[in-house]
């Protein structure tokens, strides 16, 4: 008969990705009240950005980052409130709805996460991120049916993982998105996330996984525009990239230059204690690479600037990020990490 | 590619080469049963539809919300989406002892659903129904399935069927403790509403005469067997489960009591229920009606030795062996000058058993020139070298 053995493409259960870089930010102030959320200052960036909505209560960018505030604040409420207007005024953007499911699903509410999701993809079919997310949301809702066909309580499982989820999304990510994407956009309208998958076909697609082939796996899709030692860099990030995906630590570790200038300005022995904590702890860590565009400064001079898909067992993030390098005695080191392209 | 790998789970899980043309008898009430629903979902997906699958299965939990196996499978169809599966309940680290029960029941319930009593199809067993036992039931433990059948005008027609579980070690139960469900021919004895029982029984409860004479002679034992419900919060469970019950949802033993009628209605147990066409049917009817109006006639004539002729070496009767039997009816017949018997309200029922066994269940008017009477009989006819002989008689 046929009863094919597959193997599964993806066994552990991923939280999911919240999308942070959906609306680029063109007013100076909202930069800085981006900025300000970016360095840890939710408080201060709520303050600005309703003063910025008291000018311009219809303003998607606007609302959009104060949502985001409120994701950071642990206001879930607040934050679903600010999601649903704004896709209640801006139906045709797939990101609020996304994000909207992102918050229902570390409610446990996965049926809505899912409505969601589809609306998202809705909108826009090719929508690489919300596929992604909708295949998590699938399998959770599976499991809950499956919890109750073999009368399993899931129930505290569950709520666990709603808290960890909405922690780990916000304070510590292995690199928090940006909305500073490059090149500013004016409409509401927003850029879609870097890769851009083909249209899908049907809703039950899984996309995401297996189009936007990643350059950790493909190293023969290697862009050509990283010339002479922009080949060396790229390859010093692949190795990077490739050993957190091992979480070998040690080897890590050793990408970061001397002088690395910690993101908080924390001590050196401090980060190394948290990076240490933090790679080593999930079952499972895949980071890969994807669009990556190097710009050689000098000769030992460079600068990485990359879309990061970062997996782990319980968490996958997608996000823009900047390594600034040095070469030092002919290896390319990591001097600066930053989130944001 | 995980569509197909359902379909093909699915497909296979019901491909018994069973004839595509069997269907439900023609004027059955057909209700829409969970397993209706849940074979709608299956040819859903056997024709792509996921989505409306998925749909439908929603739409069955709504109605039957604890119906365990139809949430296994609506997490397959969710799964599905997301990764391929190969199996029916593809719950990913879950032990597989957790699922084989569910697993079971998917493929009996299907099973069952593909494999519809033939319409004009007969169980052997119900040679002839007594005109006021309006319904018999008839259970299959292999299919775990109960089939009602109606008495129309002697003919048993189709009514409904339903799942049940059995014995957790299957069937023809020998002794008390073994948790197998007997194979035989019984009757609803006791009628025992919800109020007088746990909730482990669930709406009610018939007990069933087991161990029946023949059992008795068999030296079988143990006791309360019983047709009964289910806990208030279970729908699903596996086909093997009881402790030798026959086991149906609330709602389908409901149904079931509406027709069910103490002290009357047949419970025929078999492993494996043998169908026949409504000819040959009616060929063993006659060829064994046949038998028993010798029997009565060989009687009456007063030939003692042609009427003992009818008994097995084995017979047996309460208190009394063929000897026994045999000089007390040389004794009584040597004093009748004439006799006459009248057979009414018969009952001819097959049992499922491989003896070759029928119970006969009759009144019996006997008169004679010095003494009249009416029993109830009860009669075990036994298929030994080549012809029919009665092993066991007595009132009931």
């Amino acid at each position: 008969m046929n009863f094919m053995a597959r193997p599964s493409t993806r066994l552990a259960v991923p939280l999911f990705a919240l999308v942070i870089s959906a609306l680029p930010v063109s007013a100076d102030d909202l930069q800085d009240i981006d900025r300000l959320l970016k360095q840890g200052q939710p408080a201060q960036a709520l303050e600005r950005v309703d003063q910025y909505l008291s000018q311009k209560p219809k303003d998607a960018k606007g609302r959009f980052i104060k949502g985001l505030i409120l994701v950071e604040q642990n206001k879930a409420a607040e934050a679903i409130e600010v999601f649903a207007a704004l896709s209640r005024d801006y139906p045709e953007l797939p990101e609020p709805y996304n994000n909207l499911a992102v918050l229902y699903a570390a409610q446990g509410q996965y049926e809505k996460a899912r409505q969601q999701l589809e609306m998202s993809i809705r909108t826009h079919p090719s929508y690489a991120t919300a596929y992604e997310n909708l295949g998590d949301v699938y399998t959770k809702l599976a499991s809950q049916a499956y919890d109750k066909a073999l009368q399993f309580d899931s129930s505290n499982s569950t709520a666990k993982n709603k808290l960890s989820l909405i922690r780990d999304l916000i304070s510590s990510g292995p690199a928090r998105g940006s909305s500073a994407a490059s090149g500013a956009s004016t409409g509401p309208t927003p850029a879609p996330p870097a890769a851009r998958p083909a249209p899908a076909k049907s809703a039950g697609t899984k996309l995401a996984a297996g189009q936007e082939k990643s350059v950790s796996t493909k190293p023969a899709e290697k862009p050509a525009r990283a010339q002479g030692g922009g080949e060396e860099v790229l390859q010093t990030v692949l190795a990077w990239a490739g050993a957190w995906s091992k979480q070998n630590v040690e080897s890590y570790l050793a990408f970061y230059a001397q002088d690395f200038k910690t993101p908080k300005g924390e001590a050196r022995a401090e980060w190394e204690a948290a990076r240490r904590q933090r790679i080593s702890s999930p079952k499972k860590i895949e980071v890969a690479v994807e669009s990556p565009k190097v710009t050689l400064k000098d000769q030992n001079n460079a600068v990485v600037s990359f879309r990061q898909a970062y997996r782990s067992d319980n968490l996958n993030i997608r996000s823009s990020k900047t390594l600034v390098m040095v070469r030092n005695e002919g290896r390319w080191l990591i001097q600066q990490e930053r989130a944001g392209g | 590619m995980s569509r197909q790998t359902l379909t093909c789970v699915l497909v296979a899980a019901v491909a018994f080469g069973a004839p595509s043309t069997l269907s439900p008898a023609k004027g059955a009430r057909i209700e829409v049963t969970a397993d209706a629903l849940l074979a709608g979902v299956y040819e859903e997906i056997v024709r792509g539809h996921l989505e409306a699958a998925l749909q439908d299965i929603e739409g069955l939990i709504r109605v039957r919300p604890n119906f365990r196996l139809a949430h296994l499978i609506k997490g397959d169809l969710l799964l599905a989406r997301a990764r391929p599966i190969n199996t029916i309940g593809a719950a990913p680290n879950v032990p597989e002892a957790n699922l084989e029960g569910l697993r079971a029941e998917a493929f009996a319930r299907l099973r069952a659903y593909r494999e519809r009593p033939p319409a004009d199809r007969v169980p052997r067993y119900l040679l002839q129904l007594r005109e006021d036992q309006r319904y018999a039931v008839v259970v299959d433990t292999h299919r775990s399935r109960l089939y009602l059948y109606q008495n129309d005008g002697g003919t048993p027609r189709f009514v409904a069927d339903y799942y049940v579980s059995s014995g957790k070690n299957g069937a023809l139960k020998v002794r008390e403790g073994d948790e197998k469900t007997p194979i035989g021919v019984y009757h609803v004895t006791e009628s025992l509403p919800r109020q007088k029982l746990s909730d482990f029984y669930g709406s009610g409860a018939f007990p069933i005469n087991y161990p029946n004479e023949w059992d008795r002679i068999q030296g079988r034992n143990g006791h309360g067997i019983w047709l009964h419900g289910t806990p208030s919060n279970t729908y699903s469970r596996p086909p093997r489960s009881s402790n030798g019950c026959v086991v149906l949802a609330n709602s389908d033993l409901d149904a079931l009591a509406r027709n069910v009628q103490v002290g009357v209605t047949p419970v025929i147990i078999s492993e494996d229920v043998e169908w026949l066409s409504p000819e040959d049917w009616a060929s063993e009817r006659t060829s064994f009606g046949k038998q028993l109006e010798q029997w009565r006639a060989d009687w009456e004539s007063l030939d003692t030795e042609r009427y003992l002729a009818h008994y097995s070496k084995s017979f047996s009767a309460p208190n009394q062996n063929l000897d026994s039997w045999s000089r007390h009816k040389r004794l009584v017949n040597g004093g009748k000058s004439w006799v006459k018997i009248k057979v009414s309200n018969l009952s001819m029922l097959r049992d499922p058993g491989k003896e070759g066994l029928v119970l006969v269940s009759f009144d019996q008017e006997y008169r004679s020139n010095n003494l009249s009477n009416t029993v109830k009989k009860r009669q075990y006819w036994l298929h030994e070298d080549g012809r029919w002989r009665i092993v066991y008689e007595g009132a009931v």
